[in-house]
């Protein structure tokens, strides 16, 4: 009795320590998959630009394009 | 004195057509008449295209295309930065908004930026834009 005893913790004991790694994995992995994307990911930096803005510059650009030609 | 007169006139009135002409002509001439040969040839062939943040993108072509590209947007944003500043506007939004016009003025078989960032070349069609373009 004694002895069984004695063999069967370091067996319940080995299976914690395992299932511990596991949980520990999974929960570092936070059980999520993450896929890379197909299409190349485009980081949109313009999107803060508004059209109120946009239509209020719209004619000085065109005036613009007319006094600096070579640089466009 | 009569003859000295017509003279003067004469002269004058070949002083207004001089400049007639020459109004005329500068209206005539298009923008791109003004580009640099090496550029205008880079843009022709799809090696340069306009992007939609308002700067010039190298699609194909070595080290010099890429210099001319470099280049012009120097250039490009020291005029933004310049205008921008007169227009209490960022230099962001200037380029923008000047992107939205060049991409509107490119011509069939040159390249630009579409809205996703992809290279377009331009159609007989309008171009595809971002929403917000004028």
């Amino acid at each position: 009795m004694k002895q069984g005893t004695g063999a069967g913790w370091p067996i319940r004991r080995a299976w914690g320590a395992a299932v511990m790694v596991l949980g520990g994995a999974m929960a570092q992995s936070g059980c999520i998959s993450v896929n890379a994307p197909d299409k190349p990911i485009v980081i949109e930096l313009n999107i803060n630009i508004k059209q109120e803005v946009i239509y209020r510059l719209a004619e000085d650009v065109k005036q613009n394009i007319d006094a600096n030609p070579e640089i466009f | 004195m009569v003859m000295r007169k017509q003279e003067i006139l004469g002269t004058g009135r070949a002083a207004i057509y001089a400049v007639m002409a020459l109004a005329l002509g500068s209206i005539a001439a298009p923008s791109w008449a003004q580009r640099d040969p090496a550029y205008a040839a880079a843009r022709a062939a799809g090696q340069i295209g306009e992007k939609t943040d308002g700067y010039l993108g190298v699609i194909a072509g070595g080290a010099d295309v890429r210099k001319l590209a470099d280049d012009l947007n120097i250039k490009r944003r020291a005029n933004y930065t310049e205008r921008a500043r007169a227009q209490n506007a960022t230099v962001e939004e200037y380029a923008f908004t000047q992107g939205c016009l060049l991409i509107a003025r490119t011509v069939p078989g040159e390249k630009y930026q579409g809205p996703d960032g992809s290279w377009q070349t331009r159609g007989n069609g309008a171009p595809q834009r971002d929403s917000r373009c004028p």
